[in-house]
């Protein structure tokens, strides 16, 4: 299943960070952040909970760069 | 400028302020005045480590969030990346002037306020970008009225079920797609297709969301849901493409990834093999100079120029060549569009308009206009298509130029086609004793003369000889009273702007262009020589079109692209197979906008050329980019390394090429004369 969802970053690099965190995240096939567009797409494995799987994302990106948001 | 830039702004010129004042004060209270003998004539007034700290107080007031990133980014083991550079730099520097004791910290926060001046300029640009950018594709509609006890409601299009009436006010987006049941207008569909000829609506025609209603007011009955109009489709499209990155993003990435390790590798290498070199052979080891000249290299190094102008070169292309009309669908596609050198088309509906006009009359024994009036009325109650092409050409009017010598006359190409219209109607009154001959035409009386119309069988049968054609389609021969009158030619239409367009394919850096078409060899031989496509290939069933790609895609060289253009309606499995799929008219064709990689929302076949030069510049602005970033930071690295350039120079090296790079990346933008 795939979303997409409004992120607020500021730097591309940042976003770029946001990416790697969210890849590894457990649940996330695959994730790609566009920066232009301020859009996260984000490919969950089969049977993953998008909600719960999105707060981890969330956490996660938190982590690399605390000026970021996604909104759920 | 939002909340966050006003707030940086505010902080960068306290910082400066502080910073300059601070500057002064040492000068007159920090030193020594020493007469020129040598002998102290006053002391300094303050001394370190006051001049330490009163420092610090603009250093942190424009740092503290990069020092704060610099933390965070080592507890989470991201150690390289700008803020950890910056603050290493900045905190190396002010501990160069703490144990040189001379109290130059100026430079270590000037360091770090053009680098929050870079930042700000960079978000601003971008967040001016993103919103240009969102401005020309801003064809979502917001509302739909819908009629309700006499009053019009407006409702949000999401909700508004198919086969309802809507009313559509002059000055409003259409926004689901549907036929109009009431009402003509004029519609601007210049958001979708960048085109600015405004299109006639009438009732019964086709209306497609996004066009803007400028002159009437229409009530249109919806045929789609909202998610399924085209306006959504396209809007998915656009908001999606940045999505598929293009190998010069990877490029920068990974390059991004290496980089900045190895150069702080050699920033380190820098500060300590030189000076034990020094030590060993017995010299000076000036630990200063070289600790000065490794911090140096660190500011020069950030890739932050790279980082974020060719993400934003793509963006601007991306968004540029969405207002010309011209959807790509990533920039991995514009990437690839800009290495096209064979292109492939489909005939029909491509180069071709795919409907069957009235071409030419020849050999006419009597009026042109006049054997066309008998044909039309002939024809009048049949619905063969090229019955229906004769009587429409008929009822428009069109004006006939004899070619005295050979007898042949050709339509003259007139702009207005409505001009006429009214003018020549189809009076059915003046028909009688219609018979239809058996598929090879018609006879009947009009204004008393016994008119036949049909293929050369039709014309052996009557005992009439017929004149042959020396072009190609179909060939109508027209008899009155028994007596042969001439023929009527009826062909597909070459597209006014097709020849413009393979030439402009060729001057693009096309090297070869290839028609595939069902079509006979004969029509397909005479549409190519007349546009100057350098190959044919005729005859070819659906399946045929793929092979023959494959085959094209085997014969070409390896970094060379292949684009198959067609028209989208039964080309969806060529467009997946090439390189680059581009479908063109794909206004309303759901297929099309699915298979194809990159869509010309209008018909025009010049577009194609245009979409690879759009991609050319894009390609270019981002070679120059890369380029010119690299290049100018390796000077100075080499400059810094060998104690030219110092940090005042590292620091414009580093901001001044990034806001130069994204002035730049946002030249992408403008298509208009490209």
């Amino acid at each position: 299943m795939k979303k997409s969802y409004k992120i607020e970053v500021d730097c591309a690099n940042c976003a770029n960070k946001m990416e790697e965190a969210a890849k590894k995240t457990a649940g996330v096939k695959d994730c790609v952040v566009n920066f232009m567009a301020l859009k996260m797409n984000v490919e969950f494995e089969e049977g993953a909970d998008p909600k719960a799987v999105m707060e981890d994302v969330l956490k996660n990106c938190k982590k690399v760069e605390d000026d970021c948001e996604i909104y759920l | 400028m939002n909340k966050k830039q006003k707030k940086m702004l505010v902080r960068i010129i306290i910082a400066a302020i502080l910073m300059i004042a601070l500057h002064f004060a040492y000068a007159f209270l920090g030193e020594d005045s020493v007469a020129e003998d040598g002998t102290v004539i006053r002391e300094a007034l303050v001394r370190e480590p006051v001049w330490f700290f009163l420092y610090m107080i603009p250093y942190l007031v424009v740092g503290y969030d990069i020092l704060k990133k610099a933390i965070k980014g080592i507890l989470n083991r991201q150690v390289f990346d700008e803020n950890f550079l910056m603050v290493v730099a900045t905190i190396g520097a002010i501990a160069v002037a703490l144990v040189e004791q001379n109290g130059d910290y100026t430079e270590a926060i000037a360091v770090m306020l053009f680098y929050q001046i870079g930042e700000l300029f960079q978000s601003y640009a971008v967040g001016k970008s993103r919103r240009n950018i969102s401005a020309l594709m801003d064809i979502r509609p917001d509302y739909a009225n819908i009629e309700k006890d006499g009053e019009l409601e407006k409702v949000d299009p999401d909700e508004v079920p198919i086969d309802s009436i809507i009313v559509v006010k002059p000055g409003e987006k259409i926004p689901i797609d549907g036929i109009v049941v009431e009402g003509r207008t004029t519609l601007n569909t210049s958001a979708l297709t960048g085109e600015s000829v405004p299109r006639e609506t009438d009732c019964g025609d086709e209306v497609i969301s996004g066009c803007i209603n400028m002159t009437g007011v229409i009530k249109v009955r919806t045929t789609k849901e909202f998610g399924e109009s085209t306006v959504s489709k396209i809007l998915d499209l656009v908001e999606n493409s940045s999505s598929h990155k293009s190998h010069s993003e990877d490029f920068i990435s990974k390059f991004a990834r290496y980089y900045t390790p190895a150069v702080c590798g050699s920033a380190l290498a820098l500060a300590i093999l030189p000076p034990l070199f020094l030590l060993i052979t017995g010299g000076d080891p000036a630990f200063g100079t070289w600790v000065y000249r490794a911090l140096t290299f660190l500011v020069i190094s950030c890739p932050c120029a790279l980082v974020i102008s060719i993400p934003l070169t793509f963006f601007a292309g991306i968004g540029g060549a969405g207002n010309a009309g011209i959807l790509v669908k990533g920039s991995n596609y514009l990437e690839a569009l800009s290495r096209t050198r064979i292109v492939a088309f489909d005939k029909t509906g491509t180069m071709t308009k795919g409907v069957f006009e009235v071409n030419g009359i020849h050999h006419s024994g009597i009026d042109n206009a006049k054997l066309l009036e008998y044909a039309a009325h002939a024809e009048c109650f049949s619905s063969h298509p090229i019955a229906k092409s004769i009587i429409r050409t008929y009822q428009e009017g069109v004006v006939w130029k004899t070619n005295e010598a050979t007898g042949e006359a050709v339509p003259v190409p007139c702009e207005d086609k409505k001009m006429h219209r009214g003018e020549h109607r189809i009076m059915k009154e003046r028909v009688t004793s219609v018979e239809e001959i058996g598929g090879n035409g018609v006879s009947a009386m009009v204004d008393g003369h016994r008119i036949l119309v049909g293929n050369n069988k039709l014309m052996k049968a009557e005992g009439i000889e017929a004149m042959e054609c020396r072009y190609v389609g179909t060939v109508v021969h027209v008899a009155v009273d028994g007596e042969y009158s001439g023929h009527i030619l009826i062909s597909d239409v070459i597209k006014p702007t097709a020849k413009e367009a393979v030439k402009g394919l060729h001057k693009a850096g096309v090297r070869r262009t290839v028609m595939l078409t069902g079509d006979a060899k004969s029509v397909a031989d005479s549409v190519a020589a007349d546009l100057g496509i350098d190959e044919v290939r005729s005859e070819l069933l659906p399946a045929d079109k793929v092979s023959a790609v494959e085959e094209l895609l085997e014969s070409k060289k390896e970094k060379e692209m292949l684009a198959f253009v067609g028209d989208g309606i039964n080309d969806a499995p060529v467009l997946s197979r090439a390189d680059i799929g581009i479908a063109m008219g794909a206004l309303g064709s759901d297929a099309a906008i699915e298979a194809a990689d990159i869509v010309l929302m209008d018909d025009d076949p010049a577009k194609i050329a245009k979409a690879i030069r759009i991609s050319r510049r894009c390609m270019r602005i981002v070679y120059e980019n890369i380029y010119f970033a690299i290049g100018i930071k390796l000077l100075c690295l080499g400059l810094g390394a060998v104690g030219i350039a110092n940090m005042w120079m590292a620091i414009f090296a580093d901001v001044g090429v990034m806001v130069l790079a994204v002035i730049n990346a946002i030249r992408a933008l403008f298509v208009k004369k490209v």
